[in-house]
C-alpha cells in the first residue's frame, strides 16, 4: 500500500538531515506505527507520503501513485490528520465537520457510518466551538474530519501527544475499529508503550530506522536476558548499580530498575553485591523486556 | 462549486466570529472618515480674524470683504496700532490678523508690487499653517480677478493645487486617499493575515492534502475580503456625502469598477505576501511596513508627488494606490470620464495582471 | 518532614465553574510530588494557584511557608518553574540564557559567574556554552531549561510536562536530574502524561474533576486499586470524569 525507496529530505542551506535514506513499505490494511522522539523525522515522513513535501531523493508511492508526479491522484484518497490537532477554533464541532467533506466533495451522510462510533461521542457538544474543547475531543473531531471522505490510507501524525491516559485507550480502539473495516493506517507516536498495539512498527532516531518488525519479533530479538531489581531505595540503587562494574546498563522503569549485566555475571552474584552493600531486601528477577528496553538498547548500540 | 460556496461561507464565519477583525474591517473607514473630515474641516471654519488697515482704500476694503465672506473667516474687530493688535491676540479673541500697508493701492498701480502681511497665532502651528494658507489663498484669488482687469501684470501667483477644489475644502482631497487606504488595509493586510493564519493552524495542510484545487483555496480566501471592501467603499462613499456635503461627479460605475480593479489588486499583493509570512505577525508586518507606508507616503495623498525627488518620483510609479488615487480624483472629484483615466487604468490593470499571476505561481501546492 | 507547600480547601471559581475543588494536601521537603490528571480536570489551575500567578477563590495555602494570597512575590522568589513550552530564548546562547535568568533573580554579578560555570559543567555542556540554544537537541535543552530554573535555589521547583517528546534514554536522564535535586533537598513538583513517570513519585495525586480523587505513593494506590501499574490505576479514576475542558 504504500512503499519507501531510500528517501531522503534536508532543510535548508545548511542541509540538515532530518529523514536519511529511509526504505520501508507499509502493507493494506495494516496498522503501521512509527516510533521515535520529537526530531527523529517522523513529521518529515509523514509529509512526503502526503505529498506535501518533496524528497531530496528517493521515490515513494501511496496507493500504487508516486508521491511527486501523482500527487492530485493522491490527494484523492487518503486521510490526513497533521501533528497537532488543525481544526478552525472557532467553527463548532458540526461546522468544522461539514466544512471537511465539502471541500473533500461528499458530505456527513455519504460516509456517515465509518465515522458513527467515533462522532456519537463527541456529538452531545457538537454546536460547541472547537477551541473550546478538550484535547480528547478535538483529537475525536479531528480523526472524524480525516475520515470523513473515506479515505483508503490514514495518516496520522502523533495523533495521542498531549492526551491524557484515558483518550489515548479510546483512541486506539477506534483504530482498531477502523482497521477491521479495511483501512491502512500509518500512525507516529512518539509513547513506546502505544507500540505494541500496532501491527509492525519501525523504530526512528534522527532520521534513521533502527528496526522494523512486528512487536512481538522485537521484543524476541532483544536477545540479553533483562532483569528487574526492585525493594530499596530506587535513586540510591540505581546510582550503585550503574557504578557496578558487571553492569551493562540500567534504567529506571517505573516502580522497578530494569538492569542488563555482562556475560559471566548471574542475578545471584548481582544480589550478593547488593546485600553486600546494605540492601538487604532487593529482589533482582528475570522479565521480558518492552519495546522501549529495545529502543534504548538500539539507540545505546547506535 | 458547492465546495467554494462552503468555503466562502466558512470565511465569512471567520470574520463575523472575531469582533476584534469585525470592529476593524468597519470601523476602519468610519474612524477614518469621521476623523479626516471633521477634525480637519471644523477647524478652519470661521476662524477669527482682526484687521490693522493702514491703506483704508478700494483694495483693502475690497479684501477685507472677500475674507469675512467666506465662510472660513469671521472679520471680529478692527485695531488701530500694532499693540493693539498684540492685545487681541493675548486675549485670543483672534487668531489671524491682516495688516493692510499705506498706500496699498498706489503700490498696485505704480510698483506693481504689494505687500500684505499676515501675522498668526502659532501657538497651534498646525492651524496656524492652515489659515495662512487659506487666507494667502483668498488674497490670490482677488489677485487672479484683478489681473484679468488690468493689461500689465501685477502680482503672480505661484498656487496652482487648489485648481479643483476651489472652496479649498479639507474633504474631496483626503477622501480618494482614505478609500486607497482602507482598500489596500483590508485587502492585502487582512487577506494576507487569514491565509498565513492557515499555515499556523495547520489546517492548510489539510486543505492542501484534499482534492480541492489550490486555486479555488485562494479564490475563497480572498472572496469575503473583496465582498468587505465594496461594502467599505461604499460606507466611505456615503459617509462622504451626507457626512462631508461631498459630491460625486463622476460616474459611479467607472468608480466601482476602478476600485474593484484596484481591489483585486491588493488581493493579490496580500497573497504574495502570505505565500513569503510564515507567521500572522510577520504577514502583519510586511503589510504594514511594505504596503501602507507607501501608499500613505507616494500616492500623493499626504504629499505631492511633484515635489519629491526623482528617486522617489520614480518609486512612486510602482505603488498600485499612486494610480488608483489619480483615477478617484478625476472621476469623483473633477467628474471626467473614462477618457481622462485610460493611461491610470491600463497601469494598474498590467500590475494586476502581474501581481495575480506572480502569487497564483507562488502559492505553493506543497509545504517548504 | 519538614512542610513546604500545605492547602486547605483550596478552590478557584470561573464563575458558575469550579475549577479546582477544596484542594486539601502536604508536600513535604525534598520530596517528588507528582500532579497527574486528565485534560482539564483543574491541574494548570492549582498549579498556578501555588505558583502565585492566579488568585484563589477560597481556602488556604502556603508555598514555601508564604501566603498564596498576600506574599506571591515572596513566593516567586522561592519556587522554580519549567514547562514544556520552553523557558528559554532560543536566540540568546546557552550561558546568555543563563545569566539572564540568573540576572532576573537578584544573583550578584560574581554569584552569576560562578552559577553559570557551575550549570555548565553539571550539564557536560562547556564546549555548547556559545551555541545558540535553538541549535541544541530537545533532550538538551530540556536539561538546560530544567538547570535554569534552580539557578536561583528555589526551595520548590514546579515542572509542567518537562519530558515530552523525548526519547525514552533522555527522558531517563531527565529524571537522574530531577533525583538529584530532590536529594539535594528541592521540592520536585511534576505533572506528567508518561504514567511510568509517575511511578518515580514519592507520592501522587491524581486530579478528577476539579478535586482530588486520589493522593498517596505509587506503591499504596496500585495495592488499594488492585491495579498492576499506576496506568491502570489512572485509568481507573479518569474513566469516571464527567467533564472536558
Amino acid at each position: 500500500m504504500i512503499t519507501l525507496n531510500n528517501i531522503t529530505k534536508t532543510y535548508g542551506k545548511e542541509k540538515t538531515m532530518a529523514v536519511d535514506d529511509i526504505s520501508f513499505s507499509v502493507n493494506k490494511g495494516e496498522i503501521f506505527g512509527l516510533i521515535g522522539p520529537d526530531g527523529a523525522g517522523k513529521s518529515s515522513i509523514f509529509r512526503m507520503l502526503t505529498t506535501l513535501l518533496v524528497p531530496d531523493s528517493g521515490t515513494a508511492v501511496v496507493n500504487g501513485f508516486d508521491v511527486v508526479k501523482d500527487y492530485k491522484q493522491i490527494r484523492n484518497s487518503i486521510g490526513y490528520m497533521p501533528g497537532r490537532f488543525s481544526l478552525y477554533q472557532d467553527l463548532t464541532i458540526e461546522e468544522n465537520l461539514n466544512f471537511f467533506a465539502t471541500v473533500f466533495n461528499t458530505t456527513v451522510e455519504e460516509n456517515y457510518h465509518l465515522i458513527k462510533d467515533i462522532y456519537i461521542q463527541i456529538e452531545p457538544f457538537k454546536n460547541r466551538r472547537a477551541g473550546k474543547l478538550s484535547g480528547g475531543m478535538k483529537q475525536k473531531l479531528a480523526l472524524c474530519c480525516a475520515l470523513i471522505h473515506k479515505p483508503e490510507v490514514l495518516f496520522l501524525d502523533e495523533p495521542t501527544t498531549g492526551v491524557d491516559v484515558v483518550s489515548r485507550k479510546e483512541f486506539w480502539d477506534m483504530l482498531k475499529n477502523l482497521k477491521k473495516m479495511g483501512l491502512t493506517i500509518m500512525v507516529s507516536t512518539p509513547y513506546m508503550d502505544e507500540a505494541a498495539l500496532c501491527d509492525r512498527i519501525a523504530l526512528i532516531q534522527l532520521g534513521k530506522i533502527l528496526s522494523i518488525n512486528t512487536p512481538e519479533k522485537l521484543v524476541a530479538g532483544y536477545g540479553e536476558t533483562l532483569y528487574t531489581v526492585t525493594g530499596g531505595n530506587m535513586y540510591q540503587l540505581l546510582n550503585l548499580l550503574r557504578s557496578y562494574a558487571p553492569t551493562e546498563s540500567c534504567f529506571a522503569f517505573g516502580d522497578s530498575l530494569h538492569l542488563t549485566l555482562k556475560k559471566g555475571t548471574s542475578k545471584q552474584i548481582a544480589t550478593a553485591f547488593l546485600e553486600q552493600q546494605g540492601f538487604n531486601k532487593v529482589i533482582i528477577q528475570e522479565t521480558t523486556p518492552g519495546i522501549e528496553d529495545c529502543f534504548i538498547k538500539l539507540l545505546k548500540s547506535n | 462549486m458547492n465546495q467554494l460556496f462552503s468555503f466562502i461561507k466558512k470565511e465569512f464565519k471567520h470574520v463575523f466570529r472575531d469582533k476584534k477583525t469585525l470592529l476593524m474591517l468597519f470601523g476602519l473607514p468610519t474612524v477614518q472618515i469621521l476623523l479626516f473630515g471633521f477634525a480637519l474641516t471644523n477647524e478652519i471654519k470661521n476662524t477669527r480674524v482682526t484687521v490693522l488697515n493702514y491703506a483704508q482704500d478700494n483694495t483693502s476694503s475690497e479684501l477685507i470683504s472677500k475674507i469675512d465672506n467666506s465662510k472660513y473667516f469671521d472679520v471680529v474687530s478692527y485695531v488701530r496700532s500694532e499693540s493693539e493688535l498684540e492685545a487681541e491676540f493675548r486675549k485670543g479673541n483672534a487668531k489671524i490678523a491682516v495688516v493692510f500697508p499705506k498706500g496699498l493701492d498706489s503700490d498696485l498701480k505704480h510698483a506693481k508690487n504689494a505687500q500684505i502681511q499676515l501675522i498668526a497665532d502659532a501657538s497651534d502651528p498646525n492651524s496656524a499653517t492652515t489659515i495662512t494658507y487659506y487666507l494667502s489663498n483668498i488674497i490670490n484669488e482677488y489677485n487672479g480677478l484683478k489681473l484679468m482687469k488690468t493689461p500689465a501684470p501685477m502680482q503672480i501667483s505661484a498656487e496652482t493645487k487648489m485648481l479643483y477644489n476651489p472652496e479649498l475644502k479639507g474633504a474631496p482631497n483626503f477622501v480618494p486617499g482614505v478609500i486607497a487606504l482602507v482598500l489596500m488595509l483590508v485587502c492585502t493586510m487582512m487577506s494576507s493575515v487569514s491565509i498565513v493564519k492557515e499555515k499556523e493552524l495547520g489546517t492548510m495542510e489539510i486543505l492542501l492534502v484534499s482534492p480541492f484545487k489550490p486555486i479555488f483555496i485562494i479564490i475563497a480566501k480572498l472572496m469575503p475580503y473583496l465582498i468587505i471592501s465594496i461594502f467599505n467603499l461604499i460606507i466611505i462613499l456615503v459617509l462622504s456625502v451626507t457626512l462631508l456635503d461631498l459630491e460625486i461627479k463622476g460616474s459611479i460605475i467607472l468608480l466601482m469598477l476602478a476600485s474593484t480593479l484596484f481591489i483585486i489588486t491588493s488581493l493579490a499583493i496580500g497573497l504574495l505576501i502570505s505565500t513569503t509570512a510564515k507567521t500572522q505577525q510577520s504577514a502583519m508586518m510586511i503589510s504594514l511596513t511594505g504596503m501602507l507606508l507607501p501608499t500613505l507616503l507616494l500616492t500623493g495623498f499626504m504629499f505631492p508627488i511633484e515635489n519629491m525627488p526623482i528617486p522617489l518620483k520614480l518609486l512612486s510609479n510602482i505603488v498600485p494606490s499612486r494610480w488608483f488615487f489619480i483615477i478617484i480624483k478625476n472621476v469623483m472629484l473633477k467628474g471626467l470620464g473614462i477618457g481622462s483615466i485610460w493611461k491610470q487604468l491600463l497601469i494598474l490593470f498590467g500590475m494586476c495582471i502581474f501581481l495575480l499571476r506572480l502569487s497564483i505561481k507562488k502559492f505553493k501546492i506543497r509545504l517548504q | 518532614m519538614e512542610t513546604v507547600i500545605s492547602t486547605d480547601k483550596l478552590t478557584k471559581r470561573f464563575g458558575d465553574f469550579i475549577a479546582a475543588h477544596e484542594l486539601s494536601f502536604e508536600v513535604g521537603k525534598g520530596e517528588i510530588f507528582g500532579f497527574l490528571g486528565a485534560n482539564g480536570a483543574g491541574k494548570t489551575t492549582a498549579m498556578r494557584m501555588l505558583c502565585g500567578l492566579l488568585m484563589p477563590s477560597s481556602g488556604k495555602a502556603s508555598v514555601a511557608g508564604f501566603d498564596v494570597y498576600t506574599e506571591t512575590e515572596k513566593i516567586k522568589r522561592n519556587i522554580g518553574y519549567m514547562s514544556q513550552k520552553f523557558s528559554l530564548y532560543e536566540d540568546l546562547t546557552v550561558a546568555e540564557n543563563i545569566r539572564f535568568y540568573a540576572g532576573i533573580y537578584g544573583l550578584s554579578f560574581s554569584d552569576i559567574k560562578r552559577k553559570t560555570d557551575e550549570l555548565l559543567s553539571k550539564l557536560g555542556m562547556q564546549g555548547e556554552a556559545k551555541k545558540l540554544v535553538s541549535a541544541l537537541p530537545l533532550g538538551w535543552k530540556q536539561k538546560l531549561a530544567f538547570s535554569v530554573s534552580l539557578v536561583h535555589e528555589p526551595r520548590i521547583v514546579f515542572l509542567d510536562e518537562p519530558t515530552g517528546g523525548v526519547d525514552p534514554v533522555t527522558r531517563r536522564q531527565f529524571w537522574d536530574l530531577i533525583y538529584y535535586a530532590a536529594n539535594s533537598g528541592v521540592t520536585v513538583f511534576v505533572t506528567t502524561h508518561y504514567m511510568d513517570e509517575a511511578e518515580y513519585c514519592d507520592r501522587v495525586s491524581i486530579m478528577v474533576d476539579g478535586v482530588i480523587a486520589a493522593l498517596d505513593s505509587p506503591g499504596n494506590l496500585k495495592k488499594q486499586m488492585n491495579a498492576p501499574d499506576m496506568e491502570d490505576v489512572f485509568y481507573q479514576l479518569a474513566r469516571k470524569a464527567k467533564r472536558s475542558e
